[in-house]
C-alpha cells in the first residue's frame, strides 16, 4: 500500500513538472553547464592523481553543488580515487560512501527553493528598496546544521553508524524516485543573506509535493542512487523542483575563491544586458494599501529601480525576465495585470495613479484608520477606577439626609396630582413647564390632570389619564432631599407598583375622601397597596386624605376615614406610631406645603404633608454587605452613554471603573460612570437611586429584574425555594407570579409544606390542602426559570385574575434559611423540609438522617 | 384522525389502523401509543451493504416495519412524534431486534396493536384507551377551529395556539423596552418596535398571507385573542389597525377576527383568565377546553370554600372513592392524561381501574384533562388527580408521615 502511494506521488510530481513548462532545457543553462563541465574536467585531470569522470557524473556533481566547480571537483576526485582503490565493487563502495553522508541524524533534507525568496516575496514593499550602500551584511545562521553533501564538501559530516548504513542499503533497492534535495549552503552566501534570503525553503507551487517527498525521503532513507538518478534527470530537464538551483551563473553560491572573480563579472554582464529592456515598474504590483499607509504612497511604485538590480546580488528572475523558465511568482501581479499595467502605462496613464495616490495619501490614511476602527468587533473601554474607599467617602460626604418614598393608593385617588403639586410648590418644576402642561391638558379636555403630567410623562399615560409605570422625581427641603416614586394605582400595574415600593423607605398612602370613592378604594388597591408595602418592609406610612375640598373639609368624613384606615393598617402590621394622617387637597395645594386657607379646614392644626415627610428619620442601609442592585430599567442614555441601567442599590457600594457581574446572565460589565439622583458621582452606596453607564457588555444580557453584583460575591440563581408566607388569599398548589422589585417571573406553588402558627411559628398542620387567608404557611415555590434570589429577601406571590378578576396576594416573609438548606442538600433535604421537622441547621438535619438510617 | 380499520377484540387485544390528518392528531397518537405496543408504519431506513471487496454503499429504502415500542418522543411545537423500539418483523433489509425510530407522518396510515399479555404484561385496549381513541377519531366532527392567543405585557409576548386538546406555545417574544423616564425617553419607540416584532412573529406563526391578492376571504382566519394587563393589547390592536390602513392592507382580513381581552399578566398562566372572559366564551363556546377550565374553577372554588367537598392528590382521591364520595349526584373525577402515559403498567392499571370504578360502579363523572392545556397544568400542580365530592370528606392526615 505504502509503496503504491509513493509511486502515485511520484507520478503526480511528474505530471506537475510536465505541466509546468520547465521541461525543455534552457539553451543558456546548457551552455553554462558545458563551461562548468569543461572546467571540472580540466581540474580533475590536472589534480594529483589525475582522474576522469564522465560528463554525466560531472553534471550531477555540479548540480548538487550548485555549479560550484571546486566542490564538484573535490567530490569527484574523492569518488574516483575510491573507485580506483576498490575496483572490485566500485558501485557498492560509492554508494556506501555517499550513504554515510546522506543519512546523518538530521531531519529531512530540505529542498532549497530559493527562487521565491524573501526578497521576492516582499518585492512590492518599499521598505526593502534600501540602497545598496546602506545595506549591512547580515549573516543568518542556517536553521539546520550544514549537511555534508555527498562527501564532496571539505567539512563533510562524520561517519555514519552501521545501523544507518544497513538501513540505507536496504532502502536503496526500493528507492525509485525522490524529489527531495538536500539543502546545501555549504558556506554562507553573504550576498544572498544580505538581501534577506534565508536558506529555508520558501513556498512555491510545488512545495507541498516536495515536502511530502522530502519526508518520504527521510523516512525511507533514499539511497544516493535515487538521488543521482534524480539529479541527472534534473540537469537534463531542469525540473521545477530544481528550479532554484538550475545551473545558472547568478545562482551559484559565491565563494571566496579565485573563480569568484570571473563569476561576478559574468553576472554583471548578464545583468547589464537585460536590464534596459525590462519594463520593470510596469510589472510591479502597486503597493498594498497597508504598505502605502505605513510608508507613504510615494515610496513604492515610483522608485524606478528594483532592489535586486541595485543590490549586489543578482536575481536570476530579473536577468531572465519574462522568459518561460521563470517560475510564476504568485505574490506578484498576475499576467493579466501585467498586461493591463503595461497598456495603461503605454497610454500615458501611468503618472496619474501615482500622483493621485500621493494627493489622496492623507485622506486614504484617514479612511483606512476609520475602516480599521469599524472592523474591530468590540471596542474595549477601560475606565480607570479611582480606587476610592467608598464607605470612607460616604462618611465624609456632607450630603443632606435623603429619603425615598413611594406614593400608593387606589387608582384616581390623586397620587400623581398630589405629587405634581408638591413638586410645583417646592419649586422643583418651573412655572413655565407647568403652564405648558396646563394648556396641553386643557386641549385634550383633561385640564385637571395638568399637575399629574409632571410625573405622567408617557404619551399613553397622558392620553388615558392614568399612571402606568412608576416615575421618580426629586425635590429638596432645607435638610432632606426626597425622591418621589409615584406608583400606578390601577390593578393591572401592580407589578410596577411593587417595583416602585421596593425602592422606598416609607410610603405615602393617598386616599380619595370623596363619597363612594373611599369605599371602593378600600376594597381595591388601597388595601392591596398597603399590604404590599408593608410586606416589603416599609414601616412608616403617611396617609394623605386627599380631595378634602370635594367633601367641604368635613371633619367627620376625615375621622371616619382615619378610623377605618388606621384599624386596617394596624392589622396589616403597621405600628400606630408610624401612621399619620393629613387631610389635604392636591388640586388646590391645601395642607401640602402650605396650610389651608379655607376657613372650613380650620379644625386641622396638625402638620402639613411636607412637614410630615420631614419627620422621617435617616434610614440605614447595608453598606458593608456585598453589592446588590436590582435593575429597574435598561435604556440608552445618550450618545456618550449608549447603555445605562437604573435602579436602587439594595446593599453594598460601587464606584466608577468597577467591574460588575449581571445575574442571571453571568456577564460582566464595566461601570463607565455613575449618576446618583441624576448627578454625576464617583461612587454610590446602598439606598441611593443610581444610573450606571455601562461598557463592555451586550444589552441583550441586561433585563430589568436582573441583579448587579460582584464576581467576588455573586448572587446565586435558583429555581425553587421554600418560604414562609402570610396568605391574603387561599393558597393551594397553583400558579403564581413571583415578584421581587422589578423581578417578575411566573412560577407555581408546588407544595404546601405546613401551616404555621402566626405568633410562634409552630407547625399547626402538615401538608394542608389549602391555606386560608390570614394564616401563615410554609410553601415551596418552583420557578420556570432560574432567577437571582437569595436569603434574606422578601418576595411577593401574586396569583392574578382568577375569574373575579381581583388579584390576590400572598405575602411573604423571608425565604432564607430554608431556601438555602434546600439548595445545599438537594432532593433529600427537600423531603425533610417538607416534613417540616423544624430542622434548623445542616448539622441537625444530618443527625436526623443518621437516626433514620439506624432505624 | 381517520379510523381506517378497527379490530379490537373483546378481551381488549386487537389493532386499529389510523390515519392522522392534522397536527393535533399526533398528540392523540402520542397518548394512544404506549411502550410495549406494536406499531406498524412505513419507514425510510438507510441500509448499508458491504460488498465482498470491502467497499460499502448505503441506500435509503422504504420499508414497512413493525416495532415494539420502547419510547415515545413528542415535540408539541412542531407536532412530531418519534416512536422508537425494536423491529419485530423481518424484511430484506433489517433484522429482527434491530432498533428503529419511526417518525409518524400526516396522512400516512399506521397500525397500532395492543395486546393483553397472559402474565398481565400489556393492558390492551382498556376503557381509557378506547375513550382516547374516540376522542382522537372525533366521529361527531365537533371539532372547532382553534384560536390563536397572544398573551402580552410590556416587552413580553407569548404566542400560542389553542386547540381542542392542547395549547401549544409557539413562540415567545421578549424584548427590553425602555421604561418611561423623566423627559421622555424611548418608551414609545421601544413599544412600537415591540409591536412590530410581535406582529411579524404572529403572522409568521399563523402563516398569514398579507398580500393584497389573497382577497377578502376571511375563511381560514382563526380567531386571534390579544390579552394583556393594562393597555398593551389595545395598543397592539391599534398598531395592527394602523398597519392595515397604511402599509399592509392585507391585514384587513385579520382585523375582524381580533378580540382584545384582559389578562392579569403576560405569562401563560393567565391564559385561563383569557379563556374565561365573556368575549372569548362566545367565540369558543363549548369547546372541550372551556368545559375543562370551568371544571377546574369549580373545583378550586370548592377547595377555597373549605367545604371539604373537594380533594386532590392520588391517595386522598382514592380514599374518597373508597368512601363512595365520588358517585352519582355530582361526583366528578378529574384526571390528567399524563397519568395514563406512565411507563409503568401497574401505575396505568391503577388509574384505569379507578376511572372505571367511578364511571361504572359509582356512577360519577370522569373527565380526563389534557395535560397540554392550561387547566390540565393546574391539575398537574395538584398531583394530576382531583375530585369533586358528593359529600364532605374529612381528610385524616393519612399520609404526611408515609412520605418521609
Amino acid at each position: 500500500m505504502s509503496r503504491h502511494r509513493v509511486k502515485a506521488v511520484g507520478y503526480d510530481d511528474d505530471d506537475f513538472e510536465d505541466d509546468d513548462g520547465y521541461v525543455s532545457p534552457d539553451p543558456e543553462e546548457q551552455e553554462f553547464l558545458q563551461q562548468c563541465t569543461a572546467s571540472v574536467q580540466a581540474e580533475l585531470r590536472a589534480g594529483q592523481p589525475a582522474v576522469t569522470a564522465t560528463t554525466q557524473e560531472i553534471h550531477d556533481a555540479l548540480w548538487h553543488y550548485y555549479n560550484d566547480i571546486e566542490k564538484s571537483v573535490n567530490y569527484l576526485r574523492g569518488k574516483k580515487e575510491k573507485e580506483l582503490k576498490k575496483t572490485q565493487a566500485p558501485a557498492a563502495q560509492k554508494n556506501k560512501g555517499q550513504m554515510g553522508l546522506l543519512v546523518p541524524g538530521f531531519p529531512a533534507p530540505i529542498p532549497d527553493d530559493s527562487n521565491i525568496s524573501v526578497t521576492e516575496f516582499f518585492r512590492d514593499c518599499p521598505w526593502l528598496n534600501v540602497p545598496a550602500h546602506r545595506k549591512a551584511d547580515i549573516l543568518i545562521q542556517p536553521l539546520y546544521p550544514r549537511l555534508g553533501l555527498l562527501g564532496g564538501a571539505p567539512e563533510a559530516g562524520g561517519k555514519m553508524s552501521k545501523l544507518a548504513a544497513l538501513a540505507a542499503a536496504r532502502k536503496k533497492k526500493e528507492s525509485e524516485k525522490s524529489t527531495g534535495i538536500p539543502e546545501t549552503p555549504s558556506t554562507p552566501r553573504p550576498s544572498e543573506r544580505a538581501e534577506g534570503q534565508t536558506p529555508k525553503p520558501s513556498d512555491t507551487p510545488l512545495s507541498l509535493s516536495e515536502r511530502l517527498a522530502a519526508s518520504k525521503l527521510s523516512k525511507t532513507s533514499e539511497s544516493s542512487g535515487g538521488l543521482r538518478r534524480l539529479g541527472k534527470a534534473c540537469t537534463s530537464t531542469s525540473s521545477p523542483a530544481r528550479r532554484p538551483s538550475a545551473p545558472v551563473p547568478s545562482k551559484s553560491p559565491v565563494h571566496a575563491e579565485p573563480e569568484r572573480d570571473s563569476e561576478p563579472a559574468e553576472q554583471k554582464a548578464a545583468e547589464a544586458a537585460p536590464e534596459p529592456e525590462q519594463v520593470v515598474p510596469s510589472i510591479r504590483a502597486p503597493p498594498s494599501t497597508f504598505a502605502s499607509v505605513i510608508l507613504g504612497s510615494t515610496a513604492g511604485p515610483t522608485v524606478a529601480e528594483p532592489s535586486h538590480v541595485k543590490s549586489t546580488n543578482v536575481d536570476i528572475l530579473e536577468i531572465y525576465g519574462q522568459q518561460h523558465a521563470e517560475p510564476f511568482d504568485f505574490t506578484g501581479p498576475s499576467p493579466d495585470d501585467v498586461v493591463m499595467n503595461a497598456q495603461s502605462t503605454a497610454k500615458g496613464f501611468k503618472a496619474k495613479p501615482s500622483t493621485s495616490k500621493t494627493a489622496g495619501g492623507q485622506k486614504g490614511q484617514a479612511d483606512i484608520a476609520g475602516g480599521m476602527k469599524d472592523l474591530s468587533v468590540e471596542e474595549k473601554v477601560t475606565v480607570k477606577s479611582k480606587n476610592l474607599d467608598v464607605l470612607a467617602e460616604y462618611g465624609k460626604s456632607t450630603r443632606k439626609k435623603s429619603a425615598n418614598f413611594v406614593v400608593i393608593g387606589h387608582v384616581d385617588a390623586g397620587k400623581s396630582t398630589l405629587m405634581g403639586r408638591l413638586l410645583a410648590d417646592q419649586g422643583a418644576i418651573d412655572r413655565r413647564t407647568l403652564d405648558k402642561y396646563k394648556i396641553e391638558a386643557e386641549k385634550i379636555g383633561k385640564g385637571s390632570f395638568a399637575l399629574a403630567w409632571v410625573l405622567d410623562q408617557g404619551s399613553e399615560e397622558r392620553a388615558r389619564g392614568v399612571t402606568i409605570d412608576i416615575a421618580t422625581n426629586k425635590f429638596e427641603t432645607e435638610n432632606t432631599s426626597f425622591t418621589i416614586v409615584d406608583a400606578p394605582g390601577h390593578r393591572d400595574f401592580v407589578p410596577n407598583m411593587i417595583a416602585g415600593a421596593s425602592q422606598a423607605d416609607f410610603a405615602v398612602l393617598v386616599i380619595d375622601s370623596s363619597v363612594g370613592k373611599f369605599e371602593s378604594g378600600l376594597k381595591g388597591q388601597t388595601k392591596e397597596h398597603a399590604l404590599l408595602v408593608r410586606s416589603m418592609g416599609v414601616q412608616k406610612i403617611i396617609v394623605a386624605v386627599n380631595k378634602m375640598d370635594a367633601v367641604q373639609w368635613d371633619i367627620e368624613r376625615f375621622q371616619e376615614i382615619e378610623q377605618q384606615i388606621s384599624a386596617f393598617l394596624t392589622t396589616a402590621g403597621f405600628q400606630p406610631k408610624n401612621i399619620s394622617f393629613v387631610p389635604c387637597s392636591g388640586v388646590l395645594g391645601d395642607n401640602i406645603t402650605r396650610r389651608s386657607e379655607d376657613p372650613k379646614s380650620a379644625w386641622y392644626q396638625g402638620r402639613t404633608l411636607i412637614e410630615e415627610l420631614e419627620t422621617s428619620e435617616r434610614f440605614t442601609h447595608a453598606l458593608d454587605k456585598p453589592l446588590r442592585m436590582t435593575i429597574g430599567d435598561v435604556f440608552r442614555g445618550g450618545v456618550q452613554t449608549p447603555l445605562s441601567i437604573s435602579g436602587r442599590l439594595d446593599s453594598g457600594s460601587l464606584q466608577m471603573g468597577d467591574q460588575i457581574l449581571i445575574m442571571p446572565s453571568g456577564e460582566s460589565a464595566l461601570v463607565r460612570s455613575v449618576e446618583v439622583d441624576g448627578e454625576p458621582s464617583d461612587w454610590a452606596v446602598a439606598g441611593q437611586n443610581v444610573v450606571l453607564n455601562l461598557a463592555n457588555i451586550d444589552p441583550i444580557h441586561l433585563r430589568s429584574g436582573d441583579v448587579v453584583c460582584r464576581a467576588s460575591a455573586p448572587i446565586k440563581t435558583t429555581t425553587t425555594f421554600t418560604t414562609k408566607v402570610l396568605a391574603f388569599e387561599h393558597l393551594m398548589p397553583m400558579q403564581v407570579d413571583v415578584h421581587r422589585g422589578r423581578l417578575h417571573v411566573p412560577g407555581r406553588i408546588s407544595k404546601l409544606v405546613a401551616s404555621l402558627d402566626k405568633a410562634s411559628g409552630a407547625t399547626l398542620k402538615k401538608r394542608p390542602k389549602v391555606v386560608a387567608p390570614g394564616t401563615v404557611a410554609r410553601v415551596e415555590v418552583e420557578l420556570d426559570q432560574a432567577v437571582p434570589l437569595e436569603a434574606p429577601t422578601r418576595v411577593v406571590l401574586r396569583a392574578g385574575g382568577e375569574y373575579s378578576g381581583r388579584g390576590f396576594i400572598g405575602i411573604k416573609f423571608p425565604c432564607m434559611k430554608r431556601a438555602i438548606l434546600h439548595q445545599r442538600q438537594g432532593v433529600k433535604t427537600c423531603r425533610f423540609v417538607v416534613g417540616s421537622l423544624f430542622i434548623r441547621s445542616k448539622s441537625s438535619m444530618l443527625n436526623m438522617m443518621e437516626k433514620r438510617k439506624r432505624l | 384522525m381517520r379510523l381506517i380499520k378497527n379490530k379490537i377484540e373483546h378481551g381488549g387485544s386487537g389493532e386499529v389502523t389510523l390515519c392522522p390528518e392534522e397536527p393535533e392528531d399526533m398528540w392523540h397518537a402520542y397518548n394512544l401509543i404506549r411502550p410495549g405496543d406494536l406499531l406498524r408504519a412505513s419507514a425510510i431506513r438507510r441500509v448499508t451493504t458491504v460488498q465482498d471487496t470491502g467497499s460499502t454503499s448505503s441506500a435509503r429504502v422504504h420499508l414497512n416495519l413493525v416495532i415494539r415500542v420502547k419510547n415515545l418522543d413528542f415535540d408539541p411545537q412542531s407536532s412530531q412524534l418519534h416512536v422508537s423500539g425494536q423491529i419485530i418483523n423481518e424484511t430484506a433489509h433489517t433484522k429482527i431486534g434491530q432498533f428503529h425510530t419511526l417518525d409518524l407522518e400526516l396522512n400516512r396510515n399506521f397500525t397500532l396493536e395492543k395486546e393483553v399479555g397472559a402474565d398481565g404484561e400489556g393492558v390492551g385496549w382498556d376503557s381509557v384507551a378506547v375513550e382516547q381513541l374516540k376522542d382522537a377519531v372525533d366521529e361527531g366532527g365537533k371539532r372547532r377551529a382553534e384560536a390563536v392567543a397572544v398573551v402580552m405585557q410590556e416587552g413580553l409576548a407569548h404566542i400560542c395556539f389553542i386547540g381542542q386538546f392542547q395549547t401549544i406555545m409557539k413562540q415567545k417574544v421578549e424584548m427590553s423596552v425602555p421604561r418611561k423616564r423623566q423627559g421622555g425617553g424611548d418608551h414609545d419607540k421601544g413599544m412600537n418596535k415591540f409591536y412590530r416584532v410581535t406582529l411579524e412573529t404572529l403572522l409568521r406563526q399563523m402563516d398569514f398571507n398579507t398580500s393584497i391578492t389573497s382577497g377578502t376571504n376571511t375563511d381560514g382566519v382563526r380567531p386571534v385573542l390579544l390579552a394583556s394587563p393594562g393597555f398593551v393589547a389595545a395598543g397592539f390592536h391599534k398598531y395592527i389597525q394602523s398597519e392595515a390602513a397604511t402599509t399592509t392592507p392585507g391585514l384587513k382580513r385579520l382585523l375582524p377576527s381580533i378580540v382584545v381581552v384582559h389578562s392579569a399578566s403576560g405569562y401563560l398562566n393567565s391564559l385561563s383568565e383569557v379563556l374565561q372572559s365573556p368575549a372569548v366564551k362566545t367565540l369558543l363556546a363549548d369547546t372541550k377546553y372551556a368545559r375543562e377550565t370551568k371544571l377546574m374553577d369549580d373545583f378550586l372554588d370548592q377547595l377555597r370554600k373549605e367545604t371539604n367537598k373537594a380533594t386532590y392528590g392520588p391517595r386522598e382521591v382514592e380514599s374518597a372513592v373508597d368512601q363512595g364520595a365520588v358517585g352519582r349526584g355530582g361526583g366528578v373525577l378529574l384526571v390528567s392524561n399524563k397519568l395514563f402515559r406512565s411507563q409503568d403498567v401497574a401505575e396505568r392499571k391503577r388509574w384505569v381501574s379507578l376511572v372505571d370504578r367511578v364511571r361504572d360502579v359509582e356512577g360519577g363523572e370522569v373527565r380526563v384533562l389534557s395535560s397540554d392545556h392550561e387547566s390540565g397544568k393546574r391539575l398537574e400542580g395538584l398531583g394530576g388527580i382531583a375530585a369533586l365530592l358528593t359529600f364532605p370528606v374529612v381528610d385524616e392526615d393519612l399520609d404526611s408521615d408515609a412520605e418521609n
